[in-house]
């Protein structure tokens, strides 16, 4: 039994055994502590199915990390969750709450389809430019009307852009099972397959492909203008406090409008990276929820591009492993959502810097 | 327009609107409580899985929908840990719970997908039904939609006339005021939780108990969402998130019908009808209402929570 006294003395032992600890060691320990207890949930539902969970994690490891066509595959996963995790993160920085990622991503994939399926002659390069121009502006005119109603101060995005994700979806749907449906693919609702001209160029001999640029270069550009240019200042300002930098004549509403579109295009070129480099043609299934998933990458990463790179990896080695369970371990595919869930979940209640905000 | 269209979609609006109500219902008493549970979503999941297991094993729906309710108001209770005890980001911690229920209402249900269950009963009240165009739009259903009036009324009563609401909505304007009057505010947060929960689960297995008959992987298809859409159009009270859900449910049953007699309009399009109606609605009735916001809600929607 502890008495009050003893138990203030371990509380004093163990606050000094904190402080003596780096702080910058803190979060990822925490990090990889939740991590651990995830999987551990993870390993429990696993036995709980009748199947061997230290078979089933070896195998998640094989088959992402130790050979080369894995790794591709992890990077093939990152790299829509890297470019929807950064349609949040900007956003998030003048302090908007970007929940529309999904539906963004499926209108880029329409509108580069429209390019690559109405323009088959291009030669490649102008097709390509073609097909990034047009999913930049799909994405951007998709998060437009989301953007201009908050400006105005009429409608909050949060809800705006989370209920537009269906109407995304449905909009790309009604163009696969419609007008767009290959005549070829009888039972299959998809549209023709894209010209040659049309597909991103890879970056291995796997299936890695140049969409990974996009979402590095977006991570890139995005903390070279937080840190050193006048506009990211000014969004920093925005972001701490609206008010204060309106009345210094920051042109609030402009920023929140642009920083909203380019959020969308980020998301969009995800949507232009699944159907040009993995799918080669349209299909109602564009992702599997990239668009969620991304938002939790970025929050958890505090919106922070470093970070939302490290989320981002962590998690693609989770959806690309997830495959290979359903696969070699019988689990069924619902088992992925459930060791993605699990994860976020142990990393949000365990984090450190949620006590911050508590009022 | 002629008339048996115009009952169709009246009486499918109460059909298609039921599921929505409850979930509203259950988010208004949660919000009022100041948090948003994206996690709606998941917990309807939740609902209609337990839901539908649960008959499938009773053999009966009616104590079905009690282990519904429970489901739900559990699966709240979980998302209470991450923002109440372990105050993480509320929007972040509802889609992870949603993501949460996505998995295991799959992994649960999966040996229930395909079967049929005996759903909830038809019920017709006898004399009124038989009044034209009324009787079939008001005086048939199962049993949650005749719970319909009576849910809205008893979640007026709790949140206005007895000190536990005006307890709930002291913490939903400010957890500090509240705690400076000597309230526990995390423990009525869950306790909010809790009763919504109940609320969304009671939702989620009219979906799969009544309106579907069966149980289908995801098949709340962002309803959870229109329903926290909806709470703001209602401006936080029971009462009008009853309006709020017959106008989805109007809409879900125009576009059914509107299918149903082979109008020549791509399904998918009309699919989109209403989510894009809620946002209509939003905009034009929401904007003025936003000040009525429970007070703890505004930081979260601001997002720098």
């Amino acid at each position: 039994m502890l008495t009050p006294d003893s138990k203030a003395a371990v509380a004093t032992r163990w606050a000094s055994l904190r402080r003596l600890s780096p702080p910058a060691l803190r979060g990822p320990a925490r990090f990889v502590a939740s991590l651990v207890i995830a999987l551990l949930g993870f390993g429990i539902i696993v036995a709980l199915q009748g199947e061997n969970p230290v078979a089933a994690y070896q195998d998640i490891v094989d088959t992402t990390l130790r050979t080369k066509y894995g790794l591709s595959e992890v990077f093939v996963r990152m790299i829509p969750l890297l470019l929807c995790a950064l349609a949040v993160a900007i956003p998030a920085r003048v302090g908007l709450v970007n929940v529309g990622g999904e539906g963004q991503l499926y209108l880029g994939a329409w509108a580069a389809s429209w390019v690559a399926l109405s323009f088959g002659s291009l030669d490649r390069p102008v097709m390509l430019a073609g097909m990034f121009a047009a999913a930049v502006l799909g994405g951007a005119a998709w998060a437009a009307v989301p953007a201009i109603l908050r400006a105005r101060g009429w409608l909050n995005e949060t809800i705006s852009t989370l209920l537009l994700n269906y109407v995304g979806i449905l909009f790309v749907q009604y163009f696969v099972f419609g007008p767009w449906k290959d005549p070829l693919s009888a039972n299959f609702p998809q549209s023709k397959p894209f010209p040659a001209s049309a597909v991103l160029p890879a970056l291995s001999t796997y299936r890695l492909h140049f969409g990974l640029v996009f979402g590095l270069a977006g991570v890139a550009i995005l903390f070279a203008v937080l840190r050193y240019t006048r506009w990211g200042y000014e969004i920093r300002a925005i972001g701490g406090n609206p008010e204060a930098a309106h009345r210094n004549g920051i042109p609030v509403r402009r920023y929140l409008v642009v920083m909203l579109l380019v959020g969308g295009a980020m998301a969009a070129l995800a949507g232009f990276g699944e159907v040009s480099a993995i799918q080669g043609r349209l299909r109602p299934s564009v992702s599997p929820g990239y668009g969620f998933i991304g938002f939790l990458a970025s929050w958890l990463a505090g919106h922070n591009p470093i970070t939302i790179v490290l989320m981002t990896f962590v998690l693609a080695v989770l959806t690309a492993g997830g495959d290979s369970l359903q696969i070699n371990q019988g689990l069924p595919f619902a088992s992925v959502n459930l060791l993605m869930a699990l994860t976020l979940f142990s990393v949000l209640a365990f984090r450190g810097s949620n006590r911050v905000a508590a009022s | 327009m002629s008339t048996p269209f115009v009952q169709a979609v009246a009486s499918g609006s109460i059909r298609s609107g039921t599921s929505v109500f409850y979930a509203a219902l259950g988010e208004v008493i949660v919000e009022r409580a100041g948090m948003v549970n994206l996690g709606l979503e998941g917990c309807m999941l939740t609902g209609a899985c337990a839901g539908f297991i649960a008959t499938a094993e009773f053999g009966s729906a009616y104590p079905a929908l009690i282990v519904a309710a429970l489901a739900g108001g559990l699966f709240n209770l979980v998302f209470g840990f991450l923002v109440v005890t372990r105050r993480a980001n509320q929007l972040a911690s509802g889609l992870t719970m949603g993501l949460l229920a996505l998995g295991l209402t799959a992994l649960a249900g999966n040996d229930y997908v395909g079967r049929k269950a005996e759903g909830l009963g038809h019920w017709e009240i006898p004399g009124l039904k038989s009044i034209p165009f009324a009787g079939d739009v008001f005086f048939q259903g199962d049993l949650l939609i005749f719970g319909v009036v009576p849910a809205a009324a008893l979640v007026w009563w709790l949140l206005y006339r007895t000190r536990w609401g005006l307890h709930l909505r002291t913490v939903g304007e400010s957890r500090t005021a509240a705690f400076a009057a000597g309230l526990n505010p995390s423990r009525i947060q869950y306790q909010a939780l809790f009763a919504g929960g109940l609320f969304g689960g009671l939702g989620g297995a009219h979906l799969s108990l009544s309106v579907a008959g069966v149980w289908l992987e995801g098949m709340t298809s962002g309803k959870g969402f229109v329903a926290v859409a909806l709470v703001i159009f209602a401006s936080w009270h029971p009462v009008r998130a009853l309006a709020g859900a017959l106008l989805f449910g109007g809409a879900v049953a125009f576009q059914l019908q509107l299918q149903a007699r082979g109008a020549d309009i791509s399904p998918f399009l009309l699919d989109t009808l209403p989510y894009l109606l809620t946002l209509g609605v939003l905009l034009v009735w929401g904007r003025r209402r936003q000040f009525q916001m429970p007070g703890g809600l505004s930081e979260v929607f601001e997002g720098t929570n």
